[in-house]
């Protein structure tokens, strides 16, 4: 059990963040020409004004939401004055919303793509399975919230911070903090990590061009290539 | 002053006979792919028809184009911000039924069909779902020679001004032919809508292309064309559009629409103009002084002055050359027969068209016209000055009006000539026109010769890149890299897959079975 812990928390993040920048930056550099959206719209417009911009609005929420909760420093939240338990029960609710949010969109995505003919006929495995993964993280996710309801005191919380905080500056003990968490914890943990692996070969990688696509906000309308 | 140089082309809709030739050629070598079957870059409308897609210029529907706001030129569909927060649902977007969805055919049911009692038929299969079709119920041409019952095509809203219900009846009727292409506008408001800025318009020559790589499918161009041009590949997830032949422009050779064109409407030729004086003559105040606007921003080819800075802005001479034998020119700014579509959308467009006049011609033989008059009464003419002033000038009459008497004019100068052995120079009258240039005009016009409707430098591609370093490379292909236009599966993508018919593998065993 100690060895799978250190594998999939302490190692695996590593072979996930390789995956997902060496991966994204070959797609970039060599498949250009494969680095879209995919957008079904024209093909079906039912469920998607209401199912997109929920589950877009949600999993931007929960993925900022996780970064900034996970990797900003406990001394910045000590220094604030926020205690321990308020910004878990903060958090809670907050990805709590978030989460709802997301799992009603894609609830609606996830119709469309799999009842819908047009779109069916026209998705390839991997746009189901990308929308399973996230239901599937995304269930996972939620479920937490009910465990964390059980200890509201913020300590298993400063203890999944540490982990990710130990990960990202690359400490080797980081899988230390992870062992004593719930199965919950560690699943959800591996689905969502598991999303960066896969990110390069999916259509995920639109989001990097949906954050560039801000530069749009301040460009000049026209656009003159010289020869 | 900032002097560019665009291939313009003029489209004469009084010889157009809608035979669809331009479209299909045009098909067959630009959209004959996976995932636009749908789409033409060239398609031929018959007018009045609300178009493709359905009612395209309707654009309280679809918000195209640009708009004035507090004086500032805007698509609109809104600002930037308004823009991306559309992205992950576009209000604005054509879906495919406003197309058609495409289909083909389950031709092998007609050589292998059981013993039947009835005649075997081959069902429309769709392409998007490979299943069969219990009707077709739209396509490209669905309205062709006023095909449907008028008040389906009523919605047209050309008609606005003009009381409708008198073109009705079936003596009233009338009928003309649009064939529609990108406009390589001066000012797209399909550049503008894009946020990856993949679409660009090419200094050199005025092309406007979607930069495949960059492209990433967010499809804010299609809602942003107001002509609706810019056509979304559901397969590829790419926008598309009508590349105006570059690789044949580059080489000196006209469009394929524009070479295939069996009436010999389409002309080709360049066009200078003032780049830095775009943004002020699409934001006129009233959008019938678009037109006007446009006109002023082109240069005089002969002005010694605009050659000079031309040649010192990097203009080829050969460019230069063939803006003074473009008939593009002659036709828009010395002879004022040639309107850009719909100037209203303040797109500036570069594709440009003379109004029909057989309707008139028709009138004059019945001898409602007196000889040397003009045209005397506008209840006269079959289709409505109006209806040819809402889709060319923003509703503004006198320039068609003028535009039409100097076609008159040319028939009757001509007339006077070939008939009656002497030119009868008070035919020119009623037109701005010499008789030089009236000869000119029936050469260009009605003998439109290859070498007069198609002047095109050839570009001077040694003066961007080394061909010594091409060497060995692919030239233009589809798809990804060098591909032959399919795309074939990798780690990263799908094979994009042809039509798969739902229940062939079941017909057949139902064959075998009988």
């Amino acid at each position: 059990m100690l060895y799978l812990d250190k594998f999939f928390f302490g190692i695996y993040p590593y072979i996930v963040l390789t995956i997902f920048l060496v991966g994204s930056l070959i797609r970039f550099e060599q498949e250009q020409y494969s680095w879209k959206s995919e957008s079904s719209q024209i093909l079906y417009n039912g469920h998607l004004r209401l199912g997109n911009i929920l589950f877009h609005v949600g999993i931007l929420g929960l993925f900022f939401g996780h970064l900034g909760g996970l990797l900003t420093p406990v001394v910045v939240w000590d220094t604030l004055g926020v205690s321990h338990s308020a910004k878990q029960v903060f958090a809670m609710s907050l990805g709590g919303i978030m989460g709802v949010c997301c799992l009603v969109g894609l609830l609606l995505l996830i119709y469309r793509r799999f009842a819908i003919d047009r779109i069916n006929a026209n998705s390839s495995w991997r746009d189901k399975f990308l929308l399973i993964w996230l239901l599937a993280t995304l269930l996972l996710g939620l479920s937490t919230i009910f465990v964390s309801a059980h200890h509201l005191d913020g300590h298993e919380m400063v203890r999944l911070m540490t982990w990710a905080q130990h990960i990202v500056t690359g400490r080797g003990d980081a899988s230390d903090y992870i062992s004593g968490a719930s199965i919950i914890f560690k699943c959800h943990l591996f689905m969502g990590m598991s999303v960066f692996a896969i990110f390069p070969f999916t259509r995920l990688v639109h989001v990097f061009s949906g954050f560039a696509s801000v530069f749009y906000l301040g460009r000049v309308w026209q656009l003159v290539r010289p020869r | 002053m900032k002097i560019r140089a665009q291939i313009g082309m003029v489209l004469n809709l009084d010889k157009c006979i809608g035979c669809h030739t331009c479209s299909v050629t045009c098909k067959n070598v630009w959209t004959s792919r996976d995932g636009v079957e749908y789409a033409w870059f060239n398609n031929v409308e018959t007018k009045p028809g609300i178009g493709f897609p359905k009612e395209w210029e309707n654009q309280d529907k679809y918000n195209g184009g640009w708009v004035l706001n507090h004086g500032k030129l805007q698509p609109k569909q809104g600002s930037r911000l308004k823009i991306l927060s559309n992205i992950f649902a576009n209000p604005n977007l054509p879906l495919i039924d406003q197309y058609y969805e495409p289909f083909t055919f389950d031709y092998e049911r007609l050589q292998n069909a059981p013993d039947v009692k009835t005649p075997p038929t081959a069902r429309p299969i769709s392409v998007i779902t490979g299943k069969k079709m219990d009707k077709i119920k739209w396509g490209p041409n669905w309205e062709d020679d006023l095909g449907g019952e008028f008040s389906k095509r009523a919605k047209d809203i050309l008609f606005e001004g003009i009381q409708k219900e008198i073109h009705a009846t079936f003596e009233n009727t009338f009928m003309m032919y649009l064939p529609r292409l990108c406009e390589h506008c001066l000012n797209p408001a399909c550049v503008a809508s894009c946020p990856s800025g993949s679409i660009y318009k090419r200094e050199e020559d005025g092309i406007v292309l979607v930069d495949q790589d960059k492209c990433r499918g967010w499809r804010m161009c299609v809602s942003g064309c107001p002509y609706k041009k810019i056509y979304y590949n559901w397969v590829s997830g790419k926008a598309e559009k009508c590349i105006f032949c570059y690789p044949r422009i580059e080489g000196g050779q006209p469009t394929v629409c524009s070479e295939t064109c069996v009436g010999r409407i389409r002309y080709l030729g360049v066009l200078l103009y003032d780049a830095d004086r775009i943004e002020q003559a699409a934001s006129a105040e009233d959008p019938q002084d678009l037109y006007q606007s446009q006109l002023d921003i082109f240069l005089n080819p002969y002005d010694p002055d605009v050659i000079k800075e031309a040649l010192k802005q990097g203009v080829p001479q050969n460019w230069l050359d063939a803006a003074k034998n473009s008939p593009v020119y002659k036709m828009a700014m010395e002879w004022k027969i040639a309107f850009p579509l719909h100037p209203e959308y303040r797109t500036l467009p570069m594709v440009w068209y003379v109004p029909p006049l057989s309707p008139i011609q028709s009138s004059i033989d019945n001898g409602l016209i007196g000889k040397n008059g003009i045209i005397p009464d506008l209840k006269d003419l079959r289709i409505p000055l109006r209806y040819l002033a809402n889709l060319l000038t923003a509703g503004k009459e006198e320039p068609i009006l003028k535009a039409l008497e100097t076609m008159i004019s040319l028939r009757r100068y001509m007339r006077s000539r070939s008939v009656d052995k002497q030119t009868d120079l008070s035919t020119l009258k009623n037109t701005h026109l010499s008789a030089e240039q009236m000869d000119e005009m029936y050469q260009i016009m009605a003998i439109a010769n290859y070498e007069d409707r198609f002047v095109i430098p050839s570009s001077h591609k040694e003066m961007a890149e080394d061909a010594f370093m091409e060497k060995g490379s692919c030239g233009f292909s589809f798809g990804n890299g060098c591909s032959e236009g399919v795309s074939k599966a990798s780690i990263f993508t799908r094979k994009t897959s042809p039509v798969i018919f739902h229940d062939q593998e079941h017909d057949r065993e139902l064959n075998r079975n009988k």
